[in-house]
């Protein structure tokens, strides 16, 4: 790949359709993950429906302060992000660098919070399976909210670390200075990825955190 | 005729002859050859498989394996043909080489990402034989739980990864063929110019994007449940285990139609060619194939009539069954109104289009009685079942499979194989299928259920006869594997057109060279325009 | 196991021993000929043309024909004026075999892997077999211990998954004496193959004399009652509504009203649940002090309490619905 000439694949007539082309295919696969999440969040209600108040239960134990310092912290990194490729837009390569070291901090700021949720999840015995205790007379159904708590944010967290790692690779590029106004593909293309990723907590969020609380 | 000295080394095949170059490649046709290696090795392994079921219904008393054996037989039977061959088949070897040269590209827009669902497609097949050998998994292709998460004793964990793995090289082919289809074609090539092909591949890839996902995260439930012990399905801790037939077959719907429509797809072009004229209703034709698409994703209760799911939900199921049947009803009748003073050839791809639409038209028409709801109490979960989706999935996408591969055989290869031969084969496996199959129909309704090792001694004539039919269509198999292979090496060379059919495929050397077109082609007319004075299309 | 006794040589049709099963058949057979005048037509088309249509020289061109609204619509509303009808036929016949009448016996039925316990009202208890009298409404409620199985009596044309968790039912009426295969028609493992046995179905004084004549334990109520007391039940669902938890007389089959606001039928599956997720649907006025009874009592068991429950009588001498 040569420097400062944007390289066209040779299946590609020119590189508007390659930008195009990999704009589409990202949207297609982001579709995917819609449907992916979707099974999880069509069980969630499935589930809630019939088990309202053992949901209700297992919700008023998830830390709300900690799930709303998430929600904050992974709308600034949509922030970033966007700056990020608004930067590779205009060629400015200091910012490019620049918020997607933000984005990238962001991004495991969330992870450390939910690690440290999940370690107090652990201590409370909270977390399904054979050592599961909750008192009260909720407790059996209640382990179904947690088996949903765990598995939804838990493929998100993968998702996030996926993403960590794609900035950190568009990190390495924008470095060797890749990318320019004429070509910026990959970072518009990350950037659709992890906006897509902070929606899916933005859905998350309430659906486990607020709306299970109130059922 | 010979090539001439001056094309040696000028086509995809000859490119390179290094190992490297085919296992690193990102050419879509090279691919292809990769998928079409694989699926027949694994094809041979269902097939196998399918084999020993009939040997050991031979005879009502389970004498040839254990029942234990029997279990994980019909398992793997079902895994390694819907996942492993039935539905990669066209797309992936097909499809993969053709959608490119179709619309009037140079590759597929993900080259990389191409190769990338072959390797993940061969992970996990691994990743299931793996489980087959060390023990086997016998909870059904289905998975049904509780058995599946917390009774059975088997590789259930390991096979639903391999499964897992493999459903995302069906979404990045999906992917990669609606991200092409919609952005690399040629100049003049509009969407009601396309080949019905590309139509067909169009919507199957919608339907591996939408559902494909959806039995991903079914899987990982079942494999978290069972692996670490957490309850979802798990009536004990309030879990419903018929919701994971829900998420099951809300792909595993959809899931049939991805293994059938290529195959209309490959009908259309089969039919056109050989009664030489255009798809009679092209609109329609194409149209149908997006409702299959769409209606195929309501439908998935019909798997569960008798489940315990509401009766007012089995009447919805069963309404848009029927209505999911018309689109499918209009192609036939569209494919036989092309023939209409057309000039017909019997040639071996057109054998095989005639296999299909005969044995669509039974399978899809034993549909409707599975649809009816108070039928299907009656013959769910029996051989009736197993019947109808034979002929869908063997005489329907199996037919297509085959005819598209002797059709476009020439393009592919640059070989011509024995047209007796290939007449031949295709009239025995019609008889061998039947043979096979039809006896199923009658012990479905006399009450035989699925997945049973004995059966009750009055059954076993019906089951001699499907068996000894099983006999002849596995030869049937066999000779295209050993003709095919032959013209390999001492075929005669085929030119660009020997069926003088259209499209744009038929427009470069057999095989084609690296990047298809010389130049990019600018496409004037409709697709299958048989009657037009332009040139292109002759032999 | 199914017996192999049964079985009368080769036969092409299973029998018709049930009041649906001449109906069922009827449409099946309905279906058949749709099905082979269809197939047909496409059959002998597709030779037709394939023969009057032969390509005679190499260099034929027909002439294209685009295609015909009035065909296409044609072959759209013709299918689909045939398919609505077996629809609603269908549907509707469905929705018969799905209402059993109000009078039919009662058998309680437990699959588990890998055989059938089922249990008559009177206490007779059958492994994989059912007597049964022709010519009377049989009503089953049936659960799983373990996976899911299925009820399948192909001769009476009836099936019904059988779920852990939950009741589900089936009825049927046969119409004929004699005996009939019972499958177990959802993969359950192993020997799902050989879950099954036989319907026997007798004239109403031998049906007399097999119940005098069979093993019987005491009838479900009775155990029930047993059981009731045994498990402490009684200490809180006094008879006369004094105690902590309300009064069961003659309140199965009736609608109650939750702490939730909701209303609910009390019915085989109301009763199940609360008696092992108590505050899962708990009765407006009563405090949420019930203990579980998960682990404590089998399927078999549950069965005799709701049949002890379905048994208490009003003073004026009403009964919950059967």
């Amino acid at each position: 790949m040569s420097d400062h000439i944007p390289q066209v694949a040779h299946q590609f007539e020119d590189a508007t359709q390659q930008y195009e082309t990999a704009t589409l295919g990202m949207w297609a696969f982001l579709i995917t993950e819609i449907m992916f999440f979707g099974g999880l969040f069509a069980g969630f209600f499935v589930y809630i429906l019939a088990h309202a108040q053992a949901f209700a239960e297992g919700s008023r134990h998830l830390d709300l302060t900690l799930g709303t310092i998430n929600t904050v912290v992974l709308l600034g990194s949509s922030l970033t992000m966007a700056l990020a490729v608004r930067s590779a837009q205009e060629g400015n390569r200091n910012g490019q660098m620049l918020f997607l070291v933000l984005t990238i901090l962001l991004g495991l700021a969330f992870l450390g919070i939910k690690g440290v949720e999940y370690a107090h999840k652990f201590e409370q015995h909270l977390v399904p399976g054979p050592q599961f205790r909750l008192e009260g007379p909720h407790a059996q159904s209640a382990q179904l909210f947690f088996s949903f708590y765990f598995a939804m944010t838990g493929v998100h967290a993968l998702h996030m670390v996926i993403g960590v790692g794609l900035l950190a690779w568009l990190l390495v590029n924008a470095w060797r200075g890749r990318y320019t106004p004429a070509y910026f593909t990959p970072v518009e293309v990350c950037g659709l990825y992890w906006h897509f990723v902070d929606v899916v907590w933005i859905f998350l969020f309430p659906t486990l955190y607020l709306v299970a609380r109130h059922a | 005729m010979s090539t001439p000295a001056s094309d040696v080394r000028t086509n995809y095949l000859n490119a390179n002859y290094s190992v490297r170059s085919w296992l690193l490649t990102t050419d879509h046709k090279r691919i292809a050859i990769l998928y079409l290696v694989s699926i027949s090795a694994f094809f041979a392994i269902g097939g196998a498989l399918a084999g020993m079921l009939r040997l050991a219904l031979l005879t009502p008393h389970g004498d040839l394996v254990q029942a234990e054996t029997y279990n994980k037989l019909f398992t793997m039977h079902g895994i390694t043909m819907i996942f492993f061959f039935l539905i990669p088949s066209i797309p992936a070897v097909l499809g993969n080489f053709l959608v490119p040269i179709m619309v009037g590209a140079r590759d597929l827009a993900f080259p990389r990402i191409n190769l990338l669902s072959w390797y993940v497609y061969t992970l996990g097949g691994a990743f299931t034989l793996v489980a087959a050998v060390t023990g086997g998994v016998d909870t059904g292709w289905t998975f049904y739980t509780p058995y599946s998460s917390t009774y059975a004793n088997t590789n259930v964990i390991l096979t639903a990864l391999g499964v897992f793995i493999t459903g995302f090289s069906s979404i990045l082919t999906g992917l990669n063929f609606v991200v092409t289809i919609h952005k690399m074609r040629a100049p003049g090539l509009t969407w009601n110019r396309l080949p019905l092909f590309i139509w067909a591949h169009y919507a199957t890839s919608l339907i591996m994007l939408l559902g494909t996902p959806v039995i991903a995260i079914t899987i990982l439930l079942v494999a978290l449940e069972r692996g670490l012990g957490i309850g979802i399905f798990d009536p004990n801790l309030g879990g419903d285990p018929v919701l994971f037939q829900h998420l099951f077959w809300f792909y595993s719907h959809p899931a049939v139609y991805i293994m059938i429509l290529p195959s209309m797809g490959v009908m259309s072009e089969l039919v056109a060619c050989f009664s030489r004229k255009r798809i009679f209703g092209y609109n329609f034709v194409a149209f149908s194939s997006v409702a299959i698409a769409v209606l195929g994703f309501l439908v998935w209760g019909h798997h569960m009539f008798v489940s315990s799911q509401s009766m007012y939900a089995g009447m919805i199921f069963s309404l848009l069954s029927f209505l999911v049947a018309i689109p499918s009803a209009i192609k036939v009748f569209n494919w036989t109104a092309t023939m209409y003073k057309g000039s017909i050839a019997l040639q071996t791809p057109m054998l095989y289009a005639f296999g299909f639409i005969g044995l669509f038209t039974i399978g899809g028409l034993t549909g409707i009685f599975l649809a009816t709801l108070a039928v299907d109490v009656h013959v769910h979960d029996t051989y009736f079942v197993v019947a109808h989706f034979h002929y869908i999935m063997v005489g329907g996408a199996i037919m297509g499979y085959l005819g598209g591969l002797h059709f476009w055989w020439p393009k592919i290869t640059g070989k011509l194989y024995s047209e007796v031969w290939g007449r031949i084969a295709a009239v025995t496996l019609f008889l061998g299928f039947n043979l096979t199959f039809f006896p199923q129909f009658v012990l479905g309704f006399l009450g035989m259920p699925r997945r049973y090792h004995v059966y009750p001694p009055e059954f076993q004539f019906l089951n001699v006869m499907s068996s000894a039919g099983a006999t002849v269509l596995g030869l049937g198999y066999l000779l295209p594997i050993l003709y095919l292979t032959w013209s390999l090496f001492f075929g005669k060379a085929a030119g660009p057109n020997p069926w003088g059919a259209t499209g744009l495929e038929w427009q470069t050397p057999s095989p084609p060279p690296t990047f298809n077109f010389d130049k990019t082609p600018v496409v004037a007319e409709e697709a299958y325009a048989y009657d037009s004075p332009l040139e292109g299309h002759r032999v | 196991m199914w017996p192999t006794t049964i079985g009368r040589g080769l036969r092409w049709l299973p029998q018709q021993a049930s009041t649906v099963a001449g109906q069922v058949d009827a449409l099946f057979l309905f279906l058949v000929t749709v099905t082979v005048l269809f197939s047909g037509l496409i059959f002998v088309l597709v030779f037709l043309f394939a023969l009057k249509f032969r390509r005679r020289a190499e260099d034929e061109r027909p002439k294209a024909i685009h295609g015909s609204l009035v065909l296409e619509l044609f072959w759209t509303i013709v299918p689909l004026g045939i398919v609505i009808p077996i629809f609603v036929w269908g549907a509707y016949l469905y929705f018969a075999m799905t209402q059993p009448p109000a009078a039919a016996m009662e058998i309680y039925v437990v699959g588990k892997q890998w055989m059938w316990k089922l249990q008559h009202p009177g206490g007779q208890r059958e492994i994989n077999e059912l007597h049964v009298p022709v010519n009377r409404a049989v009503k089953l409620t049936m659960t799983s211990e373990d996976v899911i199985h299925s009820f399948f009596v192909p001769d009476f044309r009836v099936k019904r998954d059988v779920v852990p968790g939950k009741y589900t039912s089936v009825w049927f009426e046969a119409t004929k004496t004699g005996e009939y295969y019972l499958f177990c028609s959802q993969y359950c493992g192993t020997s799902h193959a050989v879950m099954g046995g036989r319907i026997v179905v007798m004239e109403p004084t031998d049906y007399e004399r097999w119940l005098t004549g069979s093993v019987a334990d005491e009838s479900l109520p009775v155990a029930g009652e047993k059981l009731f007391a045994r498990l402490g039940c009684s200490t809180c669902h006094r008879t006369d509504g004094s105690g902590r938890g309300p009064s069961l007389v003659g309140r199965f089959g009736k609608s109650e009203k939750l702490a939730s606001g909701e209303t609910v039928l009390v019915d085989e599956g109301y009763v199940r649940e609360s008696i092992l997720n108590p505050q899962a649907k708990l009765v407006a006025g009563y405090p949420p002090i019930m203990p579980t009874f998960k682990g404590l009592i089998t399927e078999d068991g549950l069965l005799q309490l709701i049949a002890y429950i379905k048994s208490l009588k009003m003073a004026d001498g009403t009964q919950a619905k059967p």
